[in-house]
């Protein structure tokens, strides 16, 4: 009797639910599957297909696996070191590692392309060591770097979190029990942090696969990732259509991705941190 | 000791990797000179600028409104949600907790189309618009932090109280609120981080004329140097680390366990 008109106070939310969630992407399967004469077709869809698309979707799956890797292979030894540090000193420290992050997304960009650009820091610093200046703006490196920069606290979180959670008596155990440090890591560490390595890698693969904005900055246009298709396709196309198809292509992406990395790892502790 | 060399230079690194591009920001945002490389000499100028231009202060204030308004509707409307999925049985629970993952499992530019999409069959895109959006993308965060705390709640106190003849809205103050008030207070957080930082989603719901300081910001990058920014960088980033000083203060005991929720 009381559970049943609890259950009431759920219902503005499952109205939000229905207008702002699902009809929404029932918007975008409409769109998907019509031409603009509204008439039913696969032809957005099997837009994918086209080379400038497949190319576009490619690239963004390249990057994406690079800038999660580079995020991976720097923030699991710094979870490590974070973690390994005296106890005071510890909250400090992982709050400083923290706070870029809570500053602008759009700024820390502009940071990057400041420091990037052509008549940037980066190159006039190479050039008045007597280096010939490297052209690093509107490049694919420009925007992993970006990429990497904006995600890492995405991937160093987990990690950390599941580190922390690890009881100093198993380790010592093991150790009592003979293992060297090298067996301790690969039989105990790794395996407890394996589901806050999981949730990293997909809050960093993720974004990094739709992104469009880094790209858009950093990459100055000549980094079209499937992202910028599908924006450019709405802003300045003005393709729905098309724009709907390849965003419904992008979100299967999305979920078999997901569904790979949660089979993984089943329990999905981590991804609370978000 | 050789191993504490190299985990100190590596943290330094980081650190570096981290903070040098804020850092130059900062720096340059009193630089007396648009170039990026060159020093003009010490000045306010841009923080003058930054807080006579109407385009930045308006999307400043459009920025704190929406912020505020989605993060409380959601917080309210989260709230009551979870209370709501958490006398359901087992399968409503799932059917709902399905759906509220869906905005968090999306990529920001399907959930920002998708909307969009919707949105301008009924109405103009506007401030409003964006406020929905928001609304939509904070109510998980909202919800996956009261959950938790409703789920280690005793079932039977808050029935007991009932016997005893409490009335269901006192019962709540007295018994439920005082153990989920702080997964409420951290749902509101996050909304607030979400909506100021995000960008895809704006992007796509949000009316011409209409900017939040993440769309402002992305204009103006893409009309060229801006030193304004470089202020409006600092002055964020300050309040960034007031706010989380403040948060880390007050949660000084379980200091660790507050930033590694963050």
């Amino acid at each position: 009797m009381i559970k049943q008109s609890r259950q009431l106070l759920a219902g503005p939310y499952i109205v939000w639910i229905i207008g702002f969630i699902i009809l929404p992407v029932l918007m975008i399967l409409y769109y998907a599957f019509t031409d603009a004469a509204g008439a039913f077709t696969f032809s957005n869809v099997a837009a994918i297909a086209e080379p400038i698309h497949l190319k576009s979707l490619l690239l963004a799956l390249k990057l994406g696996i690079l800038s999660t890797l580079i995020c991976l292979v720097l923030s699991y030894p710094l979870a490590m070191i974070l973690n390994g540090l005296h106890i005071q000193k510890h909250s400090f420290i992982v709050f400083i590692f923290v706070l870029p992050m809570w500053m602008n997304f759009m700024l820390r960009i502009l940071a990057w392309q400041m420091l990037l650009s052509n008549n940037g820091i980066i190159n006039t610093f190479l050039q008045s060591l007597g280096f010939s200046g490297i052209n690093l703006m509107n490049t694919q490196t420009a925007v992993v770097f970006g990429m990497v920069y904006d995600y890492l606290p995405f991937m160093l979180l987990p990690i950390y979190n599941s580190l922390v959670r690890i009881r100093k008596d198993i380790i010592e155990a093991a150790k009592d029990l003979g293992a060297n440090n090298v067996t301790v890591f690969f039989k105990i560490i790794f395996p407890l942090t394996l589901s806050g390595v999981i949730s990293g890698i997909v809050m960093v693969f993720v974004p990094a696969l739709t992104s469009f904005v880094i790209s858009d900055l950093l990459g100055g246009g000549k980094v079209l990732l499937i992202g910028n298709v599908i924006e450019q396709s709405f802003m300045q196309g003005m393709d729905w259509h098309l724009g709907s198809g390849l965003s419904l292509v992008l979100m299967v992406f999305v979920l078999v991705s997901m569904a790979f990395m949660n089979g993984k790892g089943k329990d999905g502790e981590g991804t609370a941190v978000w | 000791m050789v191993k504490k060399s190299i985990e100190r230079i590596y943290l330094i690194l980081i650190f570096l990797f981290l903070y040098l591009p804020i850092g130059v920001l900062i720096v340059l945002s009193f630089n007396n000179s648009k170039s990026r490389v060159q020093w003009g000499g010490f000045t306010l100028h841009w923080y003058q600028e930054l807080f006579r231009s109407r385009v930045i202060m308006e999307a400043f204030y459009t920025t704190i409104t929406i912020m505020l308004a989605a993060s409380i509707i959601a917080t309210l409307l989260g709230t009551m949600a979870a209370l709501g999925i958490h006398a359901m049985k087992r399968r409503g629970k799932a059917i709902m907790l399905g759906a509220t993952n869906i905005p968090l499992l999306n990529a920001d530019i399907v959930t920002g189309i998708s909307l969009m999409l919707l949105l301008i069959r009924f109405t103009r895109l506007g401030v409003n618009t964006v406020l929905i959006a928001h609304i939509t993308f904070n109510i998980p965060y909202v919800i996956l932090n009261v959950l938790p705390k409703l789920n280690s709640l005793s079932p039977n106190t808050y029935e007991a109280a009932l016997d005893l003849g409490a009335t269901p809205f006192y019962a709540f103050r007295k018994i439920i609120w005082p153990d989920i008030k702080g997964g409420v207070f951290s749902g509101f957080l996050m909304a607030v981080t979400m909506s100021l930082d995000d960008f895809s989603i704006t992007y796509f719901t949000k009316g011409a004329g209409v900017n939040t300081l993440s769309t402002m910001i992305y204009t103006e990058m893409k009309k060229g140097i801006k030193p304004e920014m470089y202020a409006l960088s600092t002055i964020l980033f300050l309040i960034a680390l007031i706010l989380l000083l403040l948060m880390n203060y007050r949660s000084s005991k379980k200091s660790s366990e507050a930033v590694s929720r963050i």
